[in-house]
């Protein structure tokens, strides 16, 4: 199961949760089991967020995979200069 | 010893040709924003608000309308209601700032604009457009911003990121928190504790050419826009927006562009043109004042951020608080989310507490400025760090080597660091003749680091092999620093064919595939792996077509050195230009294209060293000496890798000194000119000594690291603590001017 | 309106043109002449994006009425090479990678090749106060003064 942690400020929308396990092979299947288990999460995660698979960010990456032991952070969207 | 990998044996990589666009930018000829002219061509101008805060009550256009030569006046009612038609807040703020509609937020926002036949008939003309206000209370800082029963700017905006939600509109839009550990077990373990609090002022990123555009509209709403821009693709999209129409009506060429620094990642004249030419049926062309650029371009946020941070006696960070308040100007989007994911991202600290809020006031909306919102969290945090390693006795370098991220680092912003060279810039510096120059009297030396993501984002980039085997590398993203040279020479190493037989070009959005903004250190990285892409496919086509021309199979081609070379010898080579005179026999024109969104963005780290003399009598700082460590992964350009460090810390050293936004009581702004608004000039500073550091990124083909941002986040802080190496004075304010200097120095007499 | 005839000498040609007296001498040099090397970068006299030699002195172009240039000299960056060959300065600014933008690139040429004129062999202290009255916001200054220092040794046939 891919370890899944989220930002302080995606917490409101976790229930205080900072990290939960979830089975998935993408990114994308990673989101909707997360939409599943915290309602709203989704837009939240698809609209304002990066995402960093085992230390790699990426930028709307909906079909990359996510393994069994894939570290996964939602980070905030950031704007470069 | 700074790390620089051994060179894997690149032939063009690393190497310092002269740019491909050198040429025509040192005889004149290069084409700027402001420089093209079309037949029967307008001049344009804006209309702006007097007022920081007020309702428009009218606007009355006939005067303007009936006077000699002018030819379109346009308001915000000549733009659709995009709140109306459900578009995103996002979008609705861009148009709302693009031209006002029921209030204008700052001094400087657009009310309306006119075309006219002459200059100063179109200058004329916007005078005589007669607004009617009605003045408001406005708020100039985050502290009046934040106040209780403050006016609001929007009176719907409830503060995001908070649970539960306020019931209660304000002027902050968000609030971010990053968090880890326990801190009040972490200051318990630390053996000394510094809190400070820091302000810092509004800057704007100053680039010497002003925003430009020539739009001509065509009858059937297809319309051409040439601009100044860090991205063409995204300046069509948002026009699109604003205006009201598909982005494939709208062709947009970029020009030369006179610097951005982020400033030009953002639309002000662009829609405004399109509807001045469509009104008027001719070609329109818009360039700001350098008032209006100071005025009503995006600067950076003003500040307030508080750090307490506590270390054991051996250097170790047991815990950090910071809490900061980030100015947004006009709308919402304030770089404080990537200020608290950047503040401590140097260090490994177990216990902390970052949060922060983006809040509105009435003055011009912030634009992203080089690693947007990290300069001014590294100041603080920088400064609180000095300050610590004084109180315990430690070395500067060995207080933050002792701290520093590295591989496996859990970074305070999430996940966890991949290979990254902080640790190789701080010895850089250690190991750099000037870390142990002797200082003279007045004078102090400094150190600060910092911290700057770099992104990587969709690029496009096309490679055409010309019938003489020379190559043309086609991009959308608009070269601002030297990036077509980068261009050529990753190609050049591809292709195996000298960097002068290729020319690198920047394209319209209709001839290359689509490319996000040249911002976030990007373009050599994102786009450089695309041009990359592509060129590999070049070579597969090239082997195939060899394969073919020899009737063997492909797994006996080579490409070596730009030529087919049989693996057995058993041919003679076949060179790209046998193979390009050739291309109509084995398949047609060689042609390739790459897109992609890129992935593996290495971090980016700088530490920075600078020696300053200060004078007690007048307060006037003086930088003698400065050096700057930065891991670029892999120079492919390193004329322009160290273009990008000494431009970053000059910029910083301008910050730290001397540009501040000054506005009067009543929101206007009292220096929006170069005079007033000092930025740093050649008699103020020495040589930027520069450290390049190479720990290549694993995850691109070169090792690339951005370079373009991380340079601006040291130098707040490495002024500062030179500053108070040389005077015993910590200075928390910005910029350090010479008043605040004496200041200290008289408070310190007390 | 009726416009004032200017007759001037620009990079060598005998030039004409017709003016508003409120014009500046960048407006016409741009509009009128058809030159755009000169820049615009504040318009108040502060950036030196603008400077042109005017009679041999190095003006900011958009500080000066277009009128007052009549029966005068003026060089712009246009006219710094030679039938094609590139002034050391210029030469020396692109090995040495003194420019990113180029926005401000014309104004320090033409700055930078007064100092020459009347100092073929500057100090950096010299080159940085002489270039005082051009602003650079890319590049720190560095590459820039380094290239005026070659360009100089280059010209003093060192």
């Amino acid at each position: 199961m891919a370890q899944v942690h989220f930002s302080a400020g995606l917490r409101d929308l976790t229930g205080g949760l900072a990290q939960v396990e979830v089975e998935a092979t993408t990114v994308r299947r990673l989101v909707v089991a997360l939409e599943e288990m915290f309602p709203g999460i989704g837009e939240q995660l698809n609209e304002a967020s990066s995402v960093a698979i085992d230390g790699e960010i990426f930028t709307d990456a909906d079909y990359e995979p996510v393994s069994d032991s894939s570290e996964v952070h939602f980070l905030d969207i950031f704007q470069g200069g | 010893m700074a790390v620089v990998e051994e060179n894997p044996g690149y032939k063009w990589v690393g190497t310092r040709p002269i740019r491909p666009d050198g040429l025509e930018k040192v005889t004149g000829k290069a084409q700027f924003g402001a420089d093209l002219m079309l037949p029967g061509m307008l001049f344009g101008k804006v209309v702006r608000s007097p007022h920081a805060h007020a309702r428009i009550i009218s606007i009355d256009t006939t005067a303007a309308e009936a006077m000699v030569g002018v030819k379109a006046v346009i308001t915000g009612s000549d733009f659709p209601d995009l709140a109306a038609n459900g578009a995103h807040p996002s979008e609705i703020d861009v148009a709302n700032n693009t031209i006002a509609r029921e209030k204008v937020l700052y001094e400087g926002h657009v009310v309306a604009a006119v075309a006219a036949t002459t200059r100063d008939q179109a200058e004329a003309a916007a005078k005589a457009v007669e607004v009617t206000y009605e003045i408001l209370p406005h708020v100039l800082t985050v502290d009046e911003a934040m106040a209780d029963d403050a006016p609001l700017l929007h009176e719907g905006m409830i503060t995001k990121g908070v649970d539960p939600a306020p019931e209660e509109a304000s002027n902050v839009a968000s609030k971010i928190l990053h968090e880890r550990g326990d801190l009040d077990q972490g200051f318990g373990e630390a053996d000394a504790v510094v809190e400070r609090e820091f302000t810092t002022k509004p800057v704007h990123q100053g680039y010497i050419e002003p925003h430009a555009a020539v739009a001509d509209a065509n009858s059937d709403g297809r319309a051409h826009i040439w601009c100044s821009s860090q991205g063409h693709f995204q300046m069509r999209a948002y026009s699109a927006s604003v205006l009201g129409i598909s982005p494939g009506m709208l062709k947009v060429t970029a020009a030369e562009i006179g610097g951005g620094f982020g400033g030009k990642t953002v639309i002000y004249l662009e829609p405004l043109a399109v509807r001045l030419s469509q009104r008027a049926g001719r070609p329109v062309k818009l360039v700001m004042d350098r008032d209006e650029v100071f005025r009503a371009t995006g600067p950076t946020s003003g500040t307030r951020i508080k750090v307490k941070m506590g270390v054991s006696k051996d250097g170790k960070i047991t815990a950090a608080e910071v809490w900061m308040a980030y100015e947004a100007g006009a709308y919402a989007g304030s770089p404080v989310g990537a200020a608290g994911m950047t503040a401590i991202a140097c260090y490994d600290i177990p216990n902390f507490v970052v949060e922060g809020y983006d809040v509105v006031c009435n003055k011009p909306r912030v634009a992203a400025y080089r690693a947007p919102g990290a300069p001014m969290a590294a100041f603080a945090v920088e400064s609180v760090l000095d300050e610590l390693a004084r109180d315990i006795g430690m070395d500067p370098i060995e207080i933050r080597l002792a701290n520093a991220a590295v591989e496996g680092t859990q970074a305070s912003y999430g996940p966890k660091f991949p290979r990254i060279g902080f640790v190789e810039t701080l010895e850089a510096i250690k190991d750099h003749p000037n870390y142990t120059a002797e200082l003279g009297p007045n004078q102090g030396r400094g150190i600060a680091a910092g911290f700057w993501f770099n992104a990587g984002m969709m690029s496009s980039a096309t490679v055409h092999i010309n019938e003489n085997g020379t190559a043309t590398v086609v991009t959308g993203s608009p070269d601002i620093g030297g990036s077509r040279q980068s261009m050529a020479l990753m190609a050049a190493e591809e292709l195996g064919i000298p960097y002068e037989s290729i020319k690198a070009v920047v394209a319209d959005t209709e001839t290359v595939g689509f490319n996000d903004v040249t911002g976030g250190s990007r373009v050599t990285l994102a786009t450089g792996a695309a041009v990359v892409d592509a060129c590999r496919l070049i070579v597969e086509d090239l082997r195939a077509r060899a394969a073919k021309t020899w009737d063997v199979e492909l797994d006996q081609v080579e490409w070596v050195d730009g030529q087919a070379q049989h693996a057995e010898g058993a041919q003679p080579p076949l060179s790209l230009k046998d193979l390009a005179a050739k291309s109509g026999r084995t398949g047609g024109p060689i042609s390739a294209n790459a897109s992609l969104n890129s992935r593996g963005v290495g971090a980016g780290f700088s530490t920075q060293l600078c020696d300053v003399e200060v004078d007690p009598e007048t307060g006037v700082t003086r930088v003698v000496r400065y050096l700057t460590a930065q891991d670029a992964g892999r120079a492919i350009s390193p004329d322009y890798v160290e273009g990008q460090m000494q431009g970053g810390v000059v910029q910083g050293i301008g910050w730290a000194l001397s540009e501040e936004y000054i506005h009067d009581s009543d929101g206007v702004m009292e220096n929006p000119g170069f005079l007033d608004y000092r930025i740093p000039v050649a008699s103020d500073l020495p040589m930027i000594d520069c450290a390049i550091v190479e720990v290549p990124n694993p995850a691109h083909p070169y090792g690339v690291r951005g370079v373009g941002e991380v340079g601006i986040v040291p130098p707040m802080a490495a002024v500062g603590n030179a500053i108070n190496d040389a005077l015993d004075v910590r200075m928390t304010d910005l910029p350090m001017s010479p008043v605040k200097i004496l200041e200290a120095l008289n408070d310190q007499g007390d | 309106m009726a416009r004032t005839h200017v007759t001037t000498v620009v990079n060598g040609d005998e030039t004409e043109f017709l003016t508003e007296d409120s014009t500046s001498l960048l407006n016409a040099l741009r509009d009128e002449v058809g030159l755009t090397g000169a820049k615009e970068g504040c318009g108040t006299g502060d950036c030196g994006a603008c400077s042109v030699m005017v009679d041999d002195k190095v003006t900011c172009a958009c500080l000066v009425f277009a009128p007052e240039v009549d029966g005068s000299t003026i060089l712009t960056v246009e006219g710094l090479a030679d039938s094609g060959e590139l002034h050391p300065l210029q030469q020396c600014f692109l090995e040495g990678a003194a420019l990113q933008c180029g926005i401000c690139t014309p104004g320090f040429l033409i700055s930078a090749k007064a100092l020459l004129d009347r100092n073929p062999d500057p100090t950096e202290t010299e080159i940085r106060y002489a270039l005082a009255g051009n602003l650079c916001r890319c590049t720190g200054y560095d590459k820039i003064i380094r290239a005026v220092q070659e360009a100089a040794r280059e010209m003093r046939g060192q």
